[in-house]
């Protein structure tokens, strides 16, 4: 499940902290900016990215993802000196990129890394790297663990220097067994060549990276239904506050991301904030792995800078919709749990968090599923509501209800076989659900009916009218 | 206590899954167990490699909280017995010293634990709607006429069962069947035909190879990373490092 944390939910000076960095320039416009601040983009036109640019430059597995190829890409190069730089530098370039987490939310990692950097009160603490992949249409990680599993493990030993945490937790998802075998022969090559453990690379560091499976189940995405899952129990999500960062893991302080936030950490130290500021607009900066599935010529993940129009990514990694772009009929821009926006909106929405809030949906984990004509654009819904009834725990009676209600309706709406006043009843649930559970898996699910009735409606009107005249026809 | 528990994993396929075809599956079960003799019938004890593999498993996590190994535990168990029966659960709760009901509850919530007998090989295929889109139900139509199996059944010479499932993290190499931990990627009905025939013959083709691509690359060619690697240290910042130890 993509990462999905809700703005409402953060305490206030977490909010203050998390608004815009331009809105707090306004703020203060007479003084200079604080440090970490990104520098202002100038670019106006964003992609294609050089290949010199990439961070994850054995994407395909075209190279050896051993320790040797990867020391040759240059993975674990000076990272006793980044180490050594301490935790406040580490953070300061992270904030400096800007980089914002790769799971979904979008929340700003450096800021998230530096919550826990309070003064200790003799509790380890923990990182907690989310590899439990399962958001329909995202598939990025997979190809990190299986193709560069050094980067993560080097992003581990960074990210756990930044927030001064012990050990690292990688939960990765049961069903990914030879990325999970990869990940754990990357961990014990690092061992063997002292990189992590005791002593990590000479630093007088000690950081352990621990690999743990999951057992097939999408609700463990979510952070805390995460820790519950790593400490041997049902995943289901916890009540916030208090936050991970209080009380996470084993009730230690404990910071849940991404595998590609971490994973791109080493790069952005070595090669400085500044450079990985250099891509995408501001608030949205840095380099993205997008998957692209369904209705393409070539579907495939491709690492881009952020920003790229959403046109142009499809036509030059994609090979075009089937058909032309005239043959396209919506995309889902950021995994399942996303709203769907059709063509006229596809033609000049900009993929990144701000552009795709504009256009009414999410960045999400950037998994576009793209649709052409030919699709039943219902049923495709209708398919992902019923995903959702099946992944839902059952803790919060609007999420476990209200999506069982939403798939009986959803399930007429295919046939048609519903009045037309029952559009506006499902967006009325859908509305209820969303908010209203402990975790986002509500909203995930609430999204999707919501995109389809904003702007699908007359297709789901004109089925009813097919299904009306034909059941007459019947009767008669 | 235990006859309880045993009345009670039987009971959700039963009262709540009663569409037609699971219906037909839960009526007839092909595992008649006694209640009084279960424990001689399914003995189930961790075999040496198995036990040394187990300790493993707990140090990764702190003395007091060894309870987090339940689900590497209970995985290693039904990788030794094929699925999980309630004496596995048992004997999974006697190492980390948990009540069995817990262990029990646990084991229930996650789906890649079997509570019951599958097949050798288990056939899942995704069904969500980004397989939809490039046909995976023809793929699944192609399994169940070859296997003669409908949605969760298994043979009855126990060789395989047939899973619809959703969300393989493979999307863009759909669509795919997962044999047990292996990922066929980008099939189509020839392919899967293929495979399907293979598999019957009791051989296992080599996994994760797409047909004509590296992994996700674009199957036209690639679109990026065409030169080299960048070479360690490319564009790397000045460090001036105080060479001070943690």
């Amino acid at each position: 499940m993509a990462a999905i944390v809700r703005y409402n939910l953060l305490t206030k000076p977490q909010f203050a902290a998390a608004l815009p960095a331009a809105l707090q320039l306004r703020l203060q416009s007479t003084q200079a900016p604080p440090p970490g601040t990104p520098p202002p983009q100038t670019k106006t036109k964003f992609g294609p990215l050089a290949d010199e640019d990439r961070i994850f430059t054995n994407l395909y597995g075209r190279h050896d993802w051993r320790l040797k190829g990867a020391q040759k890409r240059g993975d674990w190069y000076k990272t006793k000196e980044i180490v050594l730089k301490g935790p406040d530098w580490i953070i300061n370039e992270i904030k400096t990129s800007g980089l914002r987490g790769r799971g979904g939310a979008g929340f700003p990692s450096g800021m998230k890394w530096s919550f826990m950097n309070k003064p200790g009160d003799g509790r380890p603490k923990y990182l907690v790297v989310n590899a439990d992949e399962g958001e329909p249409g995202t598939c990025k990680d997979r190809e990190i663990m299986r193709h560069d599993p050094h980067k993560l493990v080097e992003g581990c030993l960074i990210a756990g220097r930044a927030m001064g945490a012990q050990a690292a937790y990688i939960y990765i998802r049961g069903e990914f067994y030879n990325e999970a075998s990869n990940m754990q022969l990357a961990i014990a090559e690092a061992y063997q060549a002292g990189l992590i453990g005791k002593d990590a690379c000479g630093s007088g560091y000690n950081f352990d990276v621990f690999m743990h499976r999951g057992a097939g189940a999408y609700i463990c995405g979510e952070e805390t239904a995460l820790i519950e899952s790593l400490e041997g129990k049902q995943g289901k999500p916890r009540l916030k506050p208090p936050f991970p960062a209080d009380v996470g893991l084993f009730g230690c302080p404990t910071t849940v991301t991404n595998v590609e936030t971490v994973a791109v950490a080493p790069t952005i130290c070595r090669r400085g904030g500044n450079w990985f500021a250099s891509f995408g607009r501001t608030r949205n900066s840095g380099t993205k792995l997008f998957n692209i599935s369904g209705h393409v010529n070539t579907p495939c993940t491709v690492e881009e800078e952020m920003s790229i129009p959403l046109k142009e990514l499809i036509e030059r990694h994609c090979g075009g919709v089937i058909g032309g772009w005239d043959n396209l009929l919506g995309v889902i821009p950021g995994g399942s749990s996303t709203p769907i926006i059709p063509r006229k909106v596809c033609d000049d929405v900009i993929m990144d968090f701000d552009g795709l809030i504009a256009a009414q949906t999410s960045l999400g984990t950037a998994a576009i599923i793209v649709m052409d004509k030919s699709t039943d654009v219902i049923k495709a819904i209708a398919r992902l509501i019923s995903f959702y009834k099946h992944e839902s725990c059952g803790q919060c009676t609007p999420c476990r209800e209200g999506i069982g209600w939403m798939n009986k309706i959803m399930t007429r709406f295919v046939k048609g076989d519903a009045q037309p006043s029952e559009i506006d009843m499902l967006w009325e649930i859908s509305k209820q659900i969303e908010g209203h559970t402990i975790c986002a898996l509500g909203d995930g699910a609430a999204w999707p009916v919501q995109g389809l009735i904003r702007h699908f409606r007359p297709e789901i009107e004109k089925r009813m009218q097919q299904h009306a005249q034909q059941s007459k026809r019947v009767t008669n | 206590m235990f006859a309880n528990l045993l009345r009670l994993y039987q009971l959700p396929r039963l009262v709540l899954q009663a569409l037609p075809s699971r219906a037909l599956c839960a009526s007839e079960p092909r595992f008649k167990l006694d209640a009084c003799n279960i424990y001689e019938k399914l003995k189930f004890e961790f075999d040496e490699e198995n036990k040394k593999q187990a300790e493993f498993l707990m140090c990764s996590y702190p003395e007091a909280e060894r309870r987090a190994a339940l689900l590497p535990l209970l995985d290693l168990a039904q990788r030794q017995h094929g699925w999980l029966p309630i004496t596995a659960i048992q004997t999974v709760a006697e190492m980390l010293k948990l009540e069995p009901f817990i262990v029990w509850e646990v084991a229930n919530f996650y789906t890649m634990f079997n509570l019951r007998p599958t097949g050798k090989l288990s056939l899942k295929i995704c069904l969500t709607t980004p397989c939809r889109l490039r046909g995976c139900e023809e793929i699944m139509l192609t399994c169940e006429n070859m296997l003669k199996l409908k949605d969760d059944e298994t043979s009855d010479d126990m060789q395989f069962s047939l899973n619809a499932s959703s969300g393989m993290g493979a999307c863009v190499n759909e669509p795919v069947i997962a044999v047990n931990d292996d990922l066929y990627e980008d099939l189509d009905v020839l392919e899967t035909e293929k495979l399907l025939s293979e598999l019957k013959l009791g051989k296992m083709p080599p996994a994760s190879q797409c047909r004509d691509r590296f992994a996700s690359e674009p199957r036209s060619g690639l679109t990026s990373l065409l030169m080299e690697p960048t070479p360690a240290g490319y564009g790397m910042q000045e460090l001036y490092s105080k060479l001070k130890p943690c």
